[in-house]
Parts: C-alpha cells; sequence; structure tokens
C-alpha cells in the first residue's frame, strides 16, 4: 500500500508505522486499565480494539507487503467466522468460548514464526532467531491443541474427568525436556528439517498430553493459563519479527493470565503444580464415600415450604455454582429474586471465585439475567454476613460450601476458603442428587439440622419455587 | 546491544507493567477481562500480514493465509464477545427502587 505514497513520504514509512505501533501500545495499556472497573471496562474493551485496528492498518504500509489477495481473503474469513461466533454463543458456553479463541490465537503465532522461517533460505536466521522461532512454535503449538482439548473438555466431547495413564507426568517431562533439546538442535542446524517438524509435532501432542489429566472443575485454572501461553506465544512471534508491538501486547496478555491463574489457584487453595499434575477429581469420581450412609438422613424440603422460608426472611444469599449454568437456570433465579424483593427480603448474591469453570463465570451469567452487578458479592464481602442471614439457597454450588473445607484436616479439599453458609440459620441445596461434587468429597453440609434438600434439575426447581411464591 | 537483549528489555518491562495493571481487577470482571485479553493476544495478526502479503515465497503466503484466518478469529471474536458480555453488566436500575 505504500507505494501509493510519494516518494517523499515513502522514506519515512519505517519510522511513521512504529510511531503509530507506539501510538497502539499506549492505547492497549490505557485499555487493559479501563477494563479493571465495571464503570469503564466496556469503553476499556472498546479502545483495545482500536488499538488493535490502528496496528492491523498501519501494518498494510509496511514495504514489504505487495500482495493483498492473501490478506483480504484471509481477514474476511476469519472475520465471518469471529462474527458469527461471537454473536451466536450462548452466556453459558462463554468458557468454551473462550477457550477456542484462546487456541485460534496460539496457533495463529506458532504459525507467523513457521510463515517466516519458510519465507528465506534457513542460512539465512542467526541463532537468536532460530530459538526465536523454535519457542515461538513451541509455545503456540501447545496453546492450539490445549485450547481445543480445554473447549473439548467444556463441552462435553472429552471426558470432563482426568484422564491419565501410568507414568504420564514423567513422560510428560521428559518430552518438555526433549522439545528444548530439539529447538537448541534446530537453531544450530537450521536445515535440519526432522528438527524443525519434531518440534512442531511433540509441541502439538504436548498441548493435548497436558490438559487431559486435568479435572473438569479446574477448568478456571488451566483457561487462565492457556490464555497467560497465548500472549506469551504473541510475544514470541514479536521476538521472532522484531516488532515491539507484538512483544509489549504479548507481555501484557501473559501477565493478565498470570494473575487470574494464580487467584484461581489461591482459591483453591492448591499450588499451580498441584493443578496441572495432580489429576484431581472429575465429575463421576468413584473416590470418598458414598452418600447412602445409613445413620445419616437428609432433610428434603418441598417447593411452598422453601417458598414461604424465603418469603418470610429478612434476608437472603443465593450462593450459585456450576449447576446454575448447566441448568441454564440464570433467569428463572432472577425471576425468582424479583419476586422476593418485591416483598421487601433483602436479596444478595455470594460468588466463590472459582464457582463454575472461568474465573467470573457466575459473574457473566447473572449479568445476562440483568442482576445488577453490585448485587453480586466476592466471597470476602459476603463471609461476615451469613451470621446475619435467615435462608441461604444453594444453587448448584457443592464443593465451595463444604463446612469440611474448614474442619477435616484429611479432606482433599482443607483449607480451601469457602462461603460460610453453614454460619446461617437455614441452607436450602438445590441439587440433583446427594452425589458428591468433582472432588468426590461428601458434603456434611447435607446432614446438617440446618439444611433442607430440594432435589431436582436447578431450573425446574426453581421454576416451581418461582410458582409457589406466587401463592404465598 | 543485540535486538534480542533489547528485545528481551522491552518484553520484562511490559510484563511488569502488565502486573501492576491488572492485579486489582475485581472478580466480576474476571471473564470480560480474560476474554479482552485473549483478543489483545490476536495481535499476532500483524506479523500475519506480513507473511501473507510478501511475495518472496508462495508457500509463506499460504502459511500466513492461514495465520491471518486465525488471528481475526481470535481478534474479531474476542473483542465482539466481550463487548456483549459487558453490555450486560450494569448497575443496580430505577426499577428496584420500590424495593425497602
Amino acid at each position: 500500500m505504500s507505494n501509493f505514497l510519494p516518494p517523499s513520504v515513502q522514506v519515512w514509512i519505517p519510522e511513521i508505522i512504529q510511531l503509530f505501533y507506539l501510538l497502539a501500545t499506549g492505547v492497549f495499556i490505557v485499555g487493559i486499565k479501563r477494563l479493571g472497573s465495571p464503570a469503564t471496562a466496556r469503553s476499556g474493551n472498546q479502545l483495545a480494539a482500536l488499538g488493535m485496528l490502528i496496528g492491523v492498518i498501519v501494518t498494510l504500509f509496511d514495504q514489504q507487503i505487495l500482495s493483498f489477495e492473501f490478506i483480504i481473503a484471509g481477514i474476511v474469513i476469519g472475520s465471518a467466522i469471529g462474527a458469527f461466533a461471537a454473536k451466536k454463543v450462548e452466556m453459558t458456553a462463554m468458557p468454551e468460548m473462550v477457550a477456542i479463541f484462546n487456541g485460534f490465537g496460539g496457533g495463529a503465532s506458532a504459525l507467523v514464526a513457521w510463515g517466516e522461517f519458510s519465507r528465506a533460505a534457513p542460512a539465512a536466521f542467526g541463532i537468536q532467531d532460530l530459538v526465536t522461532i523454535g519457542l515461538s512454535i513451541l509455545i503456540g503449538s501447545i496453546t492450539f491443541t490445549g485450547s481445543f482439548i480445554a473447549f473439548g473438555k467444556l463441552k462435553g466431547f472429552i471426558s470432563g474427568n482426568p484422564v491419565t495413564f501410568p507414568g504420564q507426568n514423567i513422560f510428560n517431562l521428559l518430552l518438555t525436556l526433549c522439545t528444548f533439546g530439539l529447538v537448541g538442535w534446530f537453531a544450530v542446524d537450521p536445515n535440519a528439517q526432522i528438527a524443525f517438524w519434531l518440534i512442531f509435532g511433540i509441541a502439538l501432542l504436548l498441548g493435548v498430553l497436558t490438559v487431559m489429566p486435568i479435572g473438569g472443575a479446574d477448568m478456571p485454572v488451566v483457561i487462565s493459563l492457556l490464555n497467560s501461553y497465548s500472549g506469551l506465544a504473541a510475544a514470541m512471534a514479536g521476538f521472532v519479527i522484531n516488532n515491539n508491538l507484538l512483544i509489549i501486547s504479548g507481555a501484557l496478555v501473559g501477565a493478565a493470565g498470570l494473575i487470574l491463574t494464580n487467584i484461581m489457584c489461591k482459591a483453591m487453595n492448591r499450588t499451580l503444580t498441584n493443578v496441572l499434575f495432580g489429576a484431581f477429581g472429575g465429575s463421576n469420581s468413584t473416590t470418598g464415600s458414598p452418600a447412602a450412609d445409613t445413620d445419616r438422613t437428609v432433610r428434603e424440603t418441598t417447593p411452598e415450604d422453601v417458598a414461604l422460608q424465603c418469603a418470610y426472611a429478612d434476608k437472603v444469599i443465593i450462593t450459585p455454582g456450576y449447576g446454575l449454568a448447566v441448568a441454564q437456570a440464570q433467569h428463572v433465579l432472577k425471576e425468582v429474586a424479583d419476586k422476593l424483593e418485591a416483598r421487601g427480603v433483602e436479596v444478595k448474591y455470594g460468588i466463590h471465585p472459582v464457582a463454575g469453570r472461568m474465573p467470573g463465570h457466575m459473574n457473566v451469567l447473572l449479568a445476562e439475567a440483568d442482576v445488577p452487578y453490585d448485587q453480586l458479592y466476592d466471597m470476602e464481602q459476603i463471609n461476615p454476613e451469613f451470621k446475619s442471614t435467615d435462608v441461604v439457597l444453594i444453587i448448584g454450588a457443592n464443593d465451595v460450601v463444604n463446612p469440611a473445607a474448614k474442619t477435616e484436616t484429611g479432606s482433599p479439599i482443607y483449607g480451601m476458603p469457602i462461603l460460610n453458609v453453614d454460619e446461617a440459620d437455614r441452607t436450602i441445596i438445590f441439587k440433583r442428587s446427594l452425589s458428591p461434587g468433582f472432588a468426590g468429597i461428601d458434603n456434611e453440609l447435607f446432614y446438617r439440622e440446618s439444611n433442607q434438600m430440594f432435589f431436582g434439575d436447578a431450573k425446574d426447581s426453581l421454576q416451581k419455587l418461582s410458582q409457589a411464591l406466587n401463592d404465598v | 546491544m543485540s535486538a534480542l537483549i533489547f528485545n528481551l528489555f522491552i518484553f520484562v518491562l511490559a510484563s511488569f507493567v502488565g502486573f501492576e495493571l491488572i492485579s486489582k481487577v475485581p472478580p466480576t470482571l474476571h471473564t470480560p477481562l480474560m476474554s479482552g485479553a485473549n483478543a489483545i493476544s490476536g495481535i499476532t495478526i500483524i506479523g500475519a500480514l506480513v507473511v501473507a502479503g510478501q511475495t518472496g515465497s508462495i508457500y509463506a503466503q499460504w502459511i500466513g493465509l492461514v495465520a491471518i484466518i486465525f488471528a481475526t478469529i481470535n481478534v474479531v471474536g474476542g473483542f465482539m464477545v466481550t463487548d456483549r458480555m459487558l453490555e450486560m453488566f450494569k448497575k443496580k436500575d430505577k426499577k428496584e427502587d420500590t424495593d425497602e
């Protein structure tokens, strides 16, 4: 595109492009900053999109770009697919969507490195270039397949249980070391085609092998981590093509992903190593004591009874979990909350940081149902309030309210911060059955005097409750 | 200073900026932050444009084409879906004033 400009301007194009990249960098930083507060978040995202647009447009003036057929075709196809997916996706399917977009980003970074390498004869590259090309392909490919496996697990195509085989961790570790060795070989001898393809192949395989053993409920950690990887992959691609805009943006995303990963790990009181290599839990885990303990009984309740208790309460707290998303019950839940508020009951939502399948999953679902965000409370904010609460409605959540995390030192979830629902006068658990949650741990709360069980699909149960509230 | 070292400086400093910028995001915004950041990682599209637009190697151009498609899905989809989410985040509005 630069040849449309007068020659006197053309001389300056590389500098001008860099200055615009600098501008785009600034816009990204301000955009991310604004994403940090609910009031400014939307404009922050739009700013970031503007930064991207600036970056793309000025790049088209790059003097290396001489043909536009592939560019136009690529942008048209990619935009159509991206826009279609973004418009169509259900809010409950957001974790899958984020995972798959992430995979495409990582894949693109690997392809950029590959394309850059295949532009010229291997001998034209210095060792430093080759190392960055190798690493970019490595990280990009792991992100690509890893994200697709995460997508499959979230979508249910692939079992949400940890899929393991004996010696898996050792095997993965050896493979990882092996790829680093290959990157070294490739850097010293770029003509070694086999090294190049092995890096590609093993990295793709590693993405699969490292995500397969991770249980469904650990997905918030994995998605955050893959997000961080996709940033790193972009930064690596920036090293390959010597582009500061890519390096900076990639580093920002990498940092964001790492922070979220860390927050999620803390919220589960687990280390990242434990999440990645522990193969912890699964949706149908067979460990843990079965719920059929004969000497303990649960109190089952009816919609009418729940309606009565809630309607005459002063304060009700709702603690949602993944079950709410599965049942797509967020709208009915809001309906119930509205009816209670209309009666003068104070309704709040207590959200555990790892409730759901990605960071902030519940917040997005409830926002979709028009629940104002100032009615949603974090764990630290809501925990002191349970003591003064009449009724807690626990909807599709289990481990995040299990008192064993506080009391039973032997329990696998011991030490995990939980919502202190057991301090409330009454808890009502909306659940399909007595089966233990993903961690496979029995929940002592079920059998407490103060607890009642409301069995059934969350959406059906809430609909019944909503109807019963009409008659109270 | 070699280009690699210079780039490393940029990378490390930018990472620190990232940590500072993001460390205090409220949980409500974790999902939009993640999907917005995810869209930004599609910045790799800039590399893809150069690979697909040069005319030295048709083989590289095809790779560039796929890279552009992937990156554009990431960018366009990511920003749009984030906007869709953020559009829903509202403060309490007037209709709830009737509550106690």
